[in-house]
């Protein structure tokens, strides 16, 4: 997190905020920054944020920044941080709501005719269907 | 015993041989397993939202048929079908109001489903249901020379409201295991998410996730990996493959579905097994412990 962000009352109560909160409909201020979910995340190396940063910069409303970032694109949803969290708070719900909230814009879902074809018939369905559900192109 | 049956579409096609020997085992073990007459797709993914019904509706419809067929449990073999549909039933049953809206939804439903009629049971849970006593008897081959890495993946354990076993340290697989008389290997990376459908777009993230359960599973001293869900079964099998062509000093395993295992140890047919499905050929290491 090097980018120096400007934190305001306004952007804390922005629409976007209360958007992901209704999504997601997880008390994200429950977070304590305890970093067991960024800790725990089988694909963290892969992300531009760690989940625990996710969270405090949800809080703090940033969430363009959230929605413009790789992370809620690599997380799979295997829930780990979910059910490490001492505090009860869904990291995975909260991904799920970025993702929603790019995908219910007028983003493009996946072309199926754009998986190398070799590779889209060997493919179980299930990683076709839940690609399709929850990526964008 | 008898119990209603949602294969899903995974094991209509990729997963065949998860299917046959499947529904053999439980024959050996005396359930009658009966298909659903008409079933959907499950959705694979859990809707996360707390807003979106339209997600919950195919899920719901299958349980209404579950519901339709007069038994209690409903076997979800695949994980991800399992999943979804124990998910589906915990989000209506927190929610009277979403449940309504969801059944003005369904108006080619003649029967309304609202959470406590049928259970959605998976395999292993149903294997101890019938009795470890049971599952021992039907044993005819010695596997005390196999070592066996139980792997979980993510969607029977996790969320803990929907769990088989403990979400951090769970022992089911390894229970049924130790009953059909084969050795147990922990390995650290048992309940670690393989990377699921991002196999689709992000490969990379898999072969990362493949490498490392693999390997621990081979340190640790496997000679198989066993496992329940389709996505994981090909993250792990085909792309092992993969990883091989760019680094030859990586070492292959053998990935059997659960069931698979127990059919052998069973005694039944080994061609229901189809194991030309698999990428890594788990016959010469089956040959060598006298499974084959």
């Amino acid at each position: 997190m090097t980018k120096n962000r400007v934190i305001s009352s306004r952007k804390i109560e922005s629409e976007a905020l209360e958007q992901l909160e209704e999504i997601s409909g997880v008390n994200i201020y429950a977070c304590y920054q305890c970093g067991n979910c960024s800790a725990s995340c089988p694909a963290v190396e892969f992300m531009d944020i760690p989940p625990h940063q996710v969270i405090r910069l949800a809080q703090l409303g940033f969430i363009d920044d959230l929605t413009g970032s790789e992370t809620p694109w690599i997380c799979a949803a295997c829930i780990t941080c979910t059910v490490k969290c001492p505090r009860g708070v869904d990291i995975a719900k909260v991904m799920e709501g970025l993702r929603q909230i790019v995908l219910r814009s007028d983003f493009e879902h996946i072309n199926i005719r754009e998986i190398d074809e070799k590779l889209r018939k060997k493919l179980p369905q299930i990683a076709l269907i839940g690609n399709f559900r929850k990526t964008i192109l | 015993m008898q119990v209603s049956y949602y294969p899903g579409c995974t094991l209509k096609t990729n997963a065949k041989n998860f299917e046959t020997s499947a529904l053999a085992v439980l024959d050996r073990l005396g359930v009658t397993v009966q298909e659903l007459e008409d079933w959907y797709c499950c959705g694979v993914c859990f809707s996360q939202t707390s807003d979106n019904l339209m997600q919950q509706i195919a899920p719901i419809r299958t349980l209404v048929k579950a519901k339709e067929s007069g038994n209690r449990q409903l076997l979800a073999l695949c994980t991800m079908c399992y999943n979804t549909l124990k998910r589906s039933i915990e989000f209506i049953k927190a929610d009277e109001e979403k449940l309504e809206a969801i059944h003005k939804f369904m108006d080619r439903e003649a029967t309304r489903f609202y959470g406590n009629e049928v259970e959605v049971i998976d395999i292993l849970s149903l294997i101890k249901q019938i009795g470890l006593d049971k599952l021992k008897d039907a044993i005819v081959k010695n596997g005390e020379d196999l070592k066996i890495a139980s792997y979980y993946g993510c969607m029977l354990l996790r969320p803990k409201e929907i769990a088989i076993d403990s979400p951090d340290d769970p022992n089911i697989m390894e229970e049924i295991i130790t009953a059909a008389s084969c050795e147990n290997v922990y390995f650290p990376f048992r309940t670690e998410c393989c990377g699921s459908y991002q196999i689709v777009n992000e490969p990379d993230i898999i072969k990362d996730r493949a490498k490392k359960i693999v390997s621990s599973a081979i340190k640790n001293g496997a000679d198989l990996i066993v496992m329940l869900c389709p996505l994981c079964y090909y993250n792990l099998d085909e792309v092992q493959i993969e990883i091989q062509k760019k680094d030859q000093s990586f070492q292959t395993i053998p990935v059997l579905y659960f069931t698979q295992l127990l059919a052998l140890l069973m005694g039944i047919d080994p061609d229901i097994n189809d194991f030309s499905l698999h990428s890594v050929d788990p016959r010469p290491i089956l040959k060598r412990k006298g499974l084959l």
